[in-house]
């Protein structure tokens, strides 16, 4: 599997994505620097966590509005499989691939802690390595991890198993405790919490493993 | 030309921000105040002098970056 991770100036999550892509693949990903929009085919795109563009405006903002980010929603409306993490979960709801807003935390505090949540859709592209309904525990660390959509928009992601992941507690004052959101067609997964910082028991375990392995059940 | 843009969050969404406002208001003896909402205030330098057609060019910038209108509302003065 060929996987590209997208980087933008203020990115810090960008090599640890590529440390997980590399073990879980065996194929070292293509660093793709925002200036260079014109790279190669490749089957996966992933945006990572950081804080692009020192969130000026709005967290996600100017990145999604950046040359790459076009080159991006143009492969992933060609159904190329693309999966963004805390700020990249914000820049794909601010491209309009994916529904909804991530405001600033209800509590004001910046949350950086493990947190468990539960698998609701086990039968995407991204999560069909879990069992559904399965409690794993993942790393958060976000400041603006506040889901928010108006309850019409909700109620469809819910009732189209859109909502990916669910906090088990309440941590950011998310709507319905969404973690994670795809979008209609499934190729497209948005989520506050760093799988790639879970794969493997020296970093605490190992429950963000499957989402990756997902992906690769699903390419082949 | 100049345009001002004030964008604020739409009713209904949650402020967390304004809410520590008032209460810091309320907490340095400031009475009176029912709720705080904050937004953000955006001046452009417009080169244009047409008035309709800055209107509809600021209009634009707002609707595809400055606002994002899931959460929030903007509102434009010319002058």
């Amino acid at each position: 599997m060929k996987s590209a991770v997208i980087v933008f100036p203020g990115s810090n999550c960008d090599r640890d994505m590529a440390v997980a892509l590399e073990k879980i693949t065996g194929q070292k990903p293509l660093m793709v620097w925002h200036q260079d929009y014109d790279f190669d085919k490749v089957d996966f795109i992933a945006l990572p966590g950081g804080f692009s563009y020192g969130d000026y405006l709005r967290c996600g903002a100017m990145s999604a509005r950046s040359h790459v980010m076009k080159e991006v929603v143009k492969r992933a409306e060609d159904g190329v499989p693309t999966f963004g993490v805390c700020n990249g979960f914000q820049i794909l709801t601010e491209t309009g691939l994916l529904p909804g807003a991530l405001m600033r935390n209800a509590n004001l505090h910046f949350v950086c802690k493990d947190v468990k949540m539960t698998v609701e859709n086990a039968d995407s592209m991204f999560t069909n390595a879990y069992k559904a309904g399965e409690e794993i525990t993942i790393p958060v660390a976000h400041h603006d991890g506040n889901y928010f959509a108006d309850d019409e928009t909700l109620d469809r992601l819910e009732g189209e198993g859109q909502v990916a992941f669910k906090y088990a507690q309440d941590i950011n004052g998310a709507q319905r405790r969404i973690a994670g959101v795809m979008n209609a067609r499934g190729n497209v997964l948005g989520m506050m919490p760093h799988p790639e910082r879970m794969i493997e028991s020296p970093l605490g375990g190992s429950d963000g493993r499957k989402m990756f392995e997902s992906v690769m059940n699903t390419l082949g | 030309m100049k345009a001002r843009i004030f964008v604020t969050l739409k009713n209904g969404v949650l402020d967390p921000q304004g809410k520590a406002i008032e209460h810091a208001l309320s907490n340095m003896g400031f009475e009176g105040v029912d709720e705080a909402r904050q937004g953000k205030f955006i001046e452009l330098e417009l080169s244009e002098t047409d008035r309709a057609k800055a209107e509809a060019n600021v209009d634009e910038m707002c609707r595809k970056l400055l606002a994002n209108t899931v959460i929030e509302n903007y509102s434009i003065e010319l002058e």
